[in-house]
């Protein structure tokens, strides 16, 4: 048993965090959620230039080929930074996914240097977190493959270049790599509760070659989605690590009634009851970090359903009572904390909400 | 970064497990697992049982002292498999609070006359702290220690001791210096429970039982060699008991234990024609806690890895206790939930499954866990001071 990092893991996590600090602060956040595109080109070439794109790129495919624990690190450091680019959608679950089934020379390569994006088109409107429930249709004609259907709040959609789209063919789970400019795919593009970009996707005809079908299916899908969950879980932590921060500090320094109000006992309690929660969901981002690549299926079910409720619940604990104790402050547009609140409010809804992996971890556990 | 145990680990785990299995009387693992009082014997019989296999009563005790010299993972292994394995929760009031206190602020006569014979169950002890008017308020304590030549003459009244009926020895935090400010004249005295003067009078708790006691003073006879550290410094020692126990604070044994009972009960009951256990409102309520649960176990872990690296202490050990008591009072609840109706018949006669029989009567004695050690208030002040320094 070992909590601590090596060298090499301090050193990007610090790098990390010396860029949200330096280039990526709230002012210049807020400048580009205002922007057309609502997410930054700039920044992202420069999570290329720092070498976080081609983090979870195998090494053959030009990338640095890290583990969970890296990714882990650098979503804790993003996470208060609040990033508006596709970050965990491509570098993370689009990445994952298309590692196992490398589709054309050179994807993967142009997605470390930070020249093509790819994120997942996956949840559809009756799915509820159901990774298994697709109902987009997939039919074959001659050598083509055609999709219809809807794929609902696919984050980043607009700014990617392709998609990872899945559908059904006959009963089984199917993935396609769709270019965004597909004749037949449309988007309905809009902005989310925490200031990022999603879309509706349509699909209307859309007619693909052979050559657009992954060789993955449904266990690559989840095993994908379940390192997303845990880079979500680690995102989460960092999130609620500067939130419960923030908090401390505006309950030192805030005066009321010629004290700081960090002296009244009720206060002091909901202090102490957010670290408990934190280190909660510190200690289940670590175990869905070291689970989320395991083989045995159960097993990482179990884990990583179980830190997606654990986190679910700190997150929207911090969240609440940060927005609370900082008072009118905390309603503020103004400043960062009620942008913390609204993330860690998606991050409860992504991926599954916390009641959707209580039911997979109550079937996972076989209660009977 | 591994959350996996060293094969070095396993190895000692499977050494616990096997001693617990082969050593621990049946009658002892029948009482535990059926939620009994012990008597002063039986727990006594556990003591020296590991005493004997190399000084495992005291697994927090360094080698110098005749203990085992364990890491502090080994510690928690060892509570673990001890806990997973029916063994009864060891007496923390000699092991765990007085002994440490001797080895840290005693003299070498004080080590030499009581270290050893608390490590081999020879005599038992129990804590005077609490007071009808110090309860979370400590250092507001009130028995006094008057100095006449080489004795103290001690008068005043300790409540909520914890099994003194069984004691040889209790340990006192009494008041030497009436005129100084609350911590400051206080004394930390070691008192022979059979000097003349001590009336003990039970103090039945809600679920029946007699697990604790009011303790009167009336000129008790206390030798001045048997006060630990300097006169009006007792306070340094009740503090570092404070916030020592990081090992088995969280209880994380006990709550796997009697989780996987609330389990097999909700698997044996039925509602509406079906295992209890596959009521979706109850297996939620299941899985809730058993997620808590597991956060708890790495949470105790990383503390442990922590205090290994030597870190400094912060607000850890109230985390463990506030987290793990509300855990073990979760469990009891679900328990109590799951035996339903004949949760109900209290007493010696118990009509229901063998299951249900003393399960409210444990529920409500597990109210005691956030209320003692400093209650999960006080817990929450200290963390909140730790994080906010105001």
């Amino acid at each position: 048993m070992d909590f601590s990092f090596t060298e090499e893991q301090l050193l990007l996590e610090d790098t990390v965090r010396r860029f949200v600090a330096k280039d990526y602060a709230f002012e210049k956040r807020r400048a580009i959620r205002a922007s057309a595109d609502g997410w930054s080109r700039d920044a992202w070439q420069a999570l290329a230039d720092l070498g976080l794109l081609a983090l979870n790129v195998p090494e053959e495919h030009g990338g640095l080929g890290a583990g969970p624990v890296d990714t882990m690190l650098v979503m804790n450091a993003l996470g208060p930074g609040l990033l508006l680019e596709p970050y965990l959608a491509s570098a993370v679950v689009g990445t994952a996914l298309l590692r196992e089934c490398p589709p054309q020379a050179g994807l993967l390569e142009q997605m470390a240097a930070g020249e093509r994006i790819v994120v997942l088109a996956h949840d559809e409107p009756e799915a509820r977190g159901n990774p298994g429930y697709v109902a987009t249709l997939c039919r074959i004609e001659g050598t083509d493959f055609l999709l219809d259907g809807r794929k609902c709040v696919v984050a980043h959609a607009a700014a990617a270049d392709a998609l990872i789209v899945s559908a059904r063919l006959e009963d089984e789970l199917v993935l396609f790599l769709v270019p965004r400019d597909a004749p037949g795919l449309t988007l309905d593009a809009y902005p989310t509760l925490d200031g990022t970009r999603a879309a509706e996707v349509h699909l209307a005809g859309v007619r693909l070659p052979a050559s657009a079908l992954l060789p993955a299916g449904a266990d690559a899908l989840e095993r994908a989605l379940d390192i997303g969950l845990a880079a979500l879980c680690a995102e989460a932590v960092g999130i609620m690590q500067a939130t419960l921060d923030a908090t401390v500090d505006y309950l030192r320094t805030r005066q009321q009634f010629g004290q700081p109000i960090g002296r009244f006992q009720a206060l002091q309690h909901r202090a102490a009851d957010m670290l408990l929660h934190y280190e909660q969901a510190k200690s289940m981002s670590t175990l869905a970090a070291m689970r989320c690549t395991s083989q045995d299926a159960a097993l990482r079910r179990r884990a990583l359903s179980a830190a997606k409720v654990a986190i679910g619940r700190a997150a929207r604990f911090i969240g609440q009572q940060a927005v609370q104790l900082h008072g009118g402050m905390g309603m503020s547009d103004e400043f960062i904390v009620s942008h913390w609140f609204k993330r860690l409010t998606a991050i409860e809804i992504e991926f599954g909400d916390s009641d959707t992996h209580l039911q997979y971890f109550i079937e996972a556990s076989a209660f009977s | 970064m591994n959350l996996d145990f060293t094969d070095a680990e396993n190895a000692f785990r499977a050494e616990v497990r096997a001693f617990v299995r082969d050593k621990l009387p049946d009658t002892i693992r029948d009482k535990v697992a059926s939620g009994l009082h012990l008597t002063r014997d039986e727990h006594l019989q556990w003591q020296r049982l590991l005493f004997e296999r190399g000084g495992w009563s005291g697994p927090g005790w360094p080698k110098a002292f005749g203990g085992p010299g364990w890491s502090p993972v080994e510690q928690y292994i060892f509570e673990e498999e001890c806990a997973l394995g029916g063994a009864p929760r060891l007496i923390p009031f000699g092991m765990k609070m007085v002994a440490p206190v001797i080895m840290a602020f005693g003299n070498r006569r004080q080590q030499e006359r009581f270290l050893p014979k608390i490590l081999s169950a020879e005599e038992w002890w129990c804590q005077g702290y609490s007071e009808p008017g110090a309860g979370s308020d400590l250092a507001s304590l009130r028995t006094r220690a008057v100095k006449r030549d080489d004795k103290y003459v001690v008068n005043g009244q300790k409540t909520w001791n914890t099994l003194g009926q069984y004691a040889d020895w209790i340990f006192c935090l009494v008041r030497t210096d009436p005129e100084a400010k609350a911590q400051r004249g206080i004394s930390f005295l070691l008192i022979d429970m059979k000097s003349p003067g001590i009336t003990v009078r039970p103090i039945i708790t809600l679920d029946g039982a007699h697990e604790v006691n009011e303790i009167w003073f009336e000129d008790v006879k206390v030798p001045v060699e048997n006060r630990v550290g300097e006169e009006n410094k007792g306070w340094t020692c009740a503090k570092f008991l404070l916030g020592h126990e990081r090992s088995n604070i969280a209880g994380i044994g006990i709550a796997k234990r009697e989780l996987a009972r609330a389990k097999r009960i909700a698997a044996a009951e039925t509602k509406r024609g079906r295992p209890l256990i596959e009521d979706p409102l109850f297996a939620a309520r299941l899985a809730e806690i058993e997620i808590d649960l597991m956060a708890l176990e790495i949470t105790n872990l990383r503390v442990l890895s922590a205090e290994a690296e030597n870190k400094a202490p912060g607000p850890e050990a109230s985390i463990l206790k506030i987290k793990g008591t509300e855990l073990q009072q979760a469990i009891s609840e679900l328990i109590l939930q799951a035996v339903g109706p004949y949760a109900l018949p209290f007493g010696k006669t118990a009509p229901g499954p063998a299951h249900a029989a003393n399960r409210a009567a444990q529920y409500l004695n597990l109210r005691k866990l956030s209320i003692y050690g400093g209650s999960n208030e006080i817990q929450k002040n200290i963390v909140a001071q730790m994080i906010l320094e105001l």
